[in-house]
């Protein structure tokens, strides 16, 4: 018998808010981060728009000399993990090191840093690059920064799967949970929102270049046209559940099942792999579907990515069979940090018994999704599943449950 | 409580300075020759540190066609090139398989950093622009940006539908990344995993960024026998790139089908500094707490080890840190146990010398053979382990320890055995 994996704590960095209160306020309220960039020019690019952190001021919350190297995905990142620390009543320093791990997942590491330093090699000289450009860019630089800061010497780790890394992380921690770590910091946040970075998420030709907030990122609607990327995502705190119990924590909701696969090549006639990503989920968390109360959906914005996840969740609920959203319409895609921030949001459902709203959309009948539209709606949440996919194919699902 | 499932290799392809292909790869090793040398890629004059190991690798003989090679990164070729051949070594027909049950890892420290820095250069104008302009840009940039990238191209490569994903963590990805998968065969997420790792960080960036820390070797003047792990005139690593890919089975069914096993992955385990994103304290416990439990998973003790694949970067501070660790499980065994480093002839890859490292621990064990530590004359009095110093040797090898230390803190070990032993 394996062990039951909770999560104990939340820290949230979210376009539409700071902190889980103003987070879960502005979601269930409908309320959108999405809007023009402000952190650089986006006149002479063709997509102008972004979910951007509101309000985020590192100075006030992180030591000064963390400053110069560390990039804003890491400032976010460290002050996440405070946060979901705080909120799951851990003091790090009060437990045995080795029993604490940091698992996370990244997108494209420290992107905005690695800008400001190839600019310095190939505008001035090698000898200008930062003798920080070594870690503060790479994909690891999350986990290990975490893990400094707060003393933890168990098992870490960092994966790298696009947007369904976020979801690849947390099995990766309850992975660790089971073979016997007691905590582990897990969950990803990502932020690109820089020129260079911009560049090379245009490159994907799936970006939405709608200048309208409200008219962007439409998921599952006939007007879908790409998505707007975002900044953000959540850290959780994960723990084996009996030793959560024992010291009287407060228990959002139990990690219970996950499947993952990736598509064929293209081209290949074998069908993409999504469904059996979700059937593996629900395996592994040892639920039916029709246990599942609600789906927070990947929510693609591309015609053919959005006609694949509808045919898979109707395929496995039924039409209509299970309530969907995408509360991702109000943050944009947050990469490797959209699937932990899903989570968040799943466990905070289940706490309030309230869907939070896909917002902005007008579906098109033919997928034949019960979507939560506009408003939120009251449900008792036992169960949710969430699904991220990443470009290239991957697919990963992630069934929470509220506690026993 | 039934008995976990074991993880063995079957399969392994290599690609490495001096030797592409696991045959010349090994010959390089056993034979004690270095494959580095002064940087041909660009210019190197405005660096600190001139020399790599680079491989010297067309793709097209590879078997990548055109558009493979234009949308793929230099690293990500190696890992198409490596994980085919190592399928291909392996016998095994994936063909007749669940694709669900074969998933894809895939260890990078940087990712496409070579692939980046070309393209930032075009976009930028040479650094002169700060809004940099999306019309130069590469029509595959994105798969750049996120190298996740390459566990998809592993995984359509070799018709792969599992749980695949990039492992990142610095420069214990390619152990890592092993690890991962063995533990998805072990739980039972997958039967097959095709592991692995891939780094090709020689670009003027990453020579920059490890100029700044002085953690390269200056030793330009001779770029032959620049990288000398544990001796006392070492100075710095030598910057290399590279690929190893491994195809892991679940043991029972590798037998029943009659596979050649190399070695049984039999214990892996990471564990965290939490000191400092480069820097190591000297006295190891984090690697030794990982070399532990992974011994412990491996239902071994320490004295059952032959041969130890050091980290042996060829810093000051990782030679004295990674000696402590080992000496702090192994006790006296440590004396009595061949202990070397493959990046005195190869370089140091990043994320992926933890593969090639594992693959070179299983050739010792395949051929009895131990590779040597080239350079190293005169070793530094602290560093006072047998490092087997210039001469491959003959020796018994049925138990290996791989152990990989790295930027985050990041300290890792692995156990490869035989299927066959005792277990305690």
């Amino acid at each position: 018998m394996t062990s039951s994996v909770v999560v104990t704590g939340l820290g949230v960095a979210s376009p539409n808010g700071l902190g889980i209160q103003d987070y879960w306020a502005a979601t269930v309220g409908g309320k959108s981060g999405i809007g023009r960039i402000t952190r650089f020019d986006p006149s002479s690019y063709p997509a102008k728009l972004a979910g951007e952190v509101p309000g985020f001021v590192a100075e006030d919350l992180l030591p000064s000399r963390l400053l110069p190297q560390t990039d804003r995905v890491t400032r976010l990142a460290l002050v996440a993990a405070d946060w979901a620390l705080a909120d799951a009543g851990i003091t790090p320093a009060e437990l045995p090191e080795f029993d604490m791990g940091v698992v996370t997942a990244s997108a494209a590491g420290g992107f905005e840093f690695g800008q400001g330093e190839l600019q310095a090699l190939w505008s001035k000289g090698s000898q200008y690059v930062s003798a920080y450009q070594s870690f503060a860019w790479f994909y690891a630089v999350n986990s290990g920064q975490i893990s400094i800061r707060n003393g933890m010497k168990g098992p870490s780790g960092v994966v790298v799967s696009d947007q369904a890394g976020g979801l690849d992380a947390v099995a990766q921690a309850r992975r660790q949970i089971r073979k016997g770590t007691s905590l582990i910091v897990s969950g990803a946040i990502d932020a690109s929102v820089c020129p260079w970075g911009w560049v090379a998420q245009l490159a994907s030709d799936r970006l939405s270049t709608s200048e309208e907030p409200t008219r962007a990122y439409l998921p599952f609607d006939r007007e879908a046209a790409g998505y707007v990327p975002g900044e953000g995502g959540a850290i959780l705190i994960m723990e084996d559940a009996e030793a959560a119990r024992a010291r009287g924590a407060r228990i959002y909701g139990e990690v219970s099942g996950y499947g993952s696969t990736i598509d064929p090549k293209a081209g290949s006639g074998r069908p993409p792999g999504l469904r059996k990503a979700i059937e593996l989920a629900l395996a592994d968390a040892g639920v039916a579907p029709g246990d599942v109360d609600v789906v927070f959906a990947d929510a693609a914005a591309d015609p053919e990515l959005d006609r694949q996840e509808a045919e898979a969740l109707n395929a496995v609920f039924g039409t209509r069979g299970v309530a969907v959203t995408a509360p991702k319409t109000m943050t944009g895609r947050l990469y490797s940090g959209a699937a932990p921030l899903d989570l968040a949001a799943a466990f905070l459902a289940i706490k309030d018994g309230v869907i939070p709203p896909t917002v902005h959309i007008d579906p098109a009948a033919e997928y034949d999704l019960d979507l939560v539209l506009g408003e939120p709606r009251t449900a008792e949440v036992r169960t949710a599943l969430v699904v991220a996919r990443g470009y290239g194919g991957f697919n990963s699902a992630v069934v929470v449950r509220a506690a026993a | 409580m039934t008995t976990p499932r074991r993880v063995v290799i079957t399969g392994m392809e290599v690609l490495a300075p001096g030797g592409i292909g696991t045959k010349n790869f090994w010959s390089l090793l056993s034979e004690g020759r270095t494959a580095t040398r002064g940087i041909t890629f660009f210019d190197p004059t405005p660096f600190r540190s001139r020399v790599a190991a680079e491989i010297d690798f067309d793709p097209y003989e590879h078997g990548l066609s055109p558009q493979e090679v234009r949308r793929m990164d230099r690293a990500g070729q190696f890992a198409v090139v490596a994980s085919r051949g190592a399928v291909a070594d392996s016998g095994l027909e994936l063909a007749g398989l669940d694709p669900y049950r074969v998933g894809v890892t895939v260890g990078s420290a940087v990712g496409a950093t070579m692939g980046l820095d070309e393209e930032y250069r075009v976009v930028s104008d040479g650094g002169r622009l700060d809004l940099v302009d999306h019309e130069y840009a590469a029509p595959h940039l994105y798969n750049h940006l996120v190298p996740s990238s390459f566990a998809a191209e592993v995984a359509w490569a070799v018709g792969a539908e599992g749980p695949s994903t990039v492992v990142s963590t610095g420069c214990t990805s390619g152990i890592d990344s092993v690890g991962y998968a063995v533990e998805l065969i072990r739980e039972g997420s997958a039967d097959v995993m095709i592991a692995g790792s891939s780094d090709a960080p020689i670009s003027p960036i990453t020579m920059a960024c490890f100029d700044a820390i002085k953690a390269t070797t200056n030793r330009y003047d001779e770029p032959e026998t620049a990288s000398r792990p544990f001796d006392n005139s070492r100075n710095g690593f030598v910057l290399g790139e590279g690929t190893a890919f491994f195809v892991l089975e679940e043991l029972e069914s590798a037998v029943k089908r009659g596979a050649h096993i190399y070695a049984e992955i039999a214990g892996y385990a990471t564990r965290s500094n939490a000191y400092h994103m480069t820097g190591l304290r000297p006295d190891g416990a984090e690697m030794a707490e990982a070399i532990r439990v992974a011994l412990d998973e491996a239902r071994m003790n320490g004295d059952e080890i032959d041969y130890i694949n050091a980290h042996g970067s060829g810093t000051k501070q990782n030679d004295r840190h990674e000696t402590a660790a080992v000496k702090r499980i192994l006790g006296d065994h440590a004396y009595r146990t061949p202990m070397s480093s493959i990046k005195s002839m190869v370089g140091h890859s990043l994320g992926a010398i933890g593969s090639i490292e594992i693959a070179a621990s299983a050739l010792a064990m395949e051929y009895n053979v131990v590779p040597p530590t080239a350079n190293l004359h005169t070793p530094d009095p602290e560093c006072d382990l047998d490092y087997v110093p210039l001469t491959a040797r003959d020796r018994k090898t049925d138990a290996v320890l791989s152990v990989g230390s790295g930027f985050g803190g990041f300290q890792s070990a692995v156990v490869l055995a035989r299927p066959e032993r005792k277990l305690a």
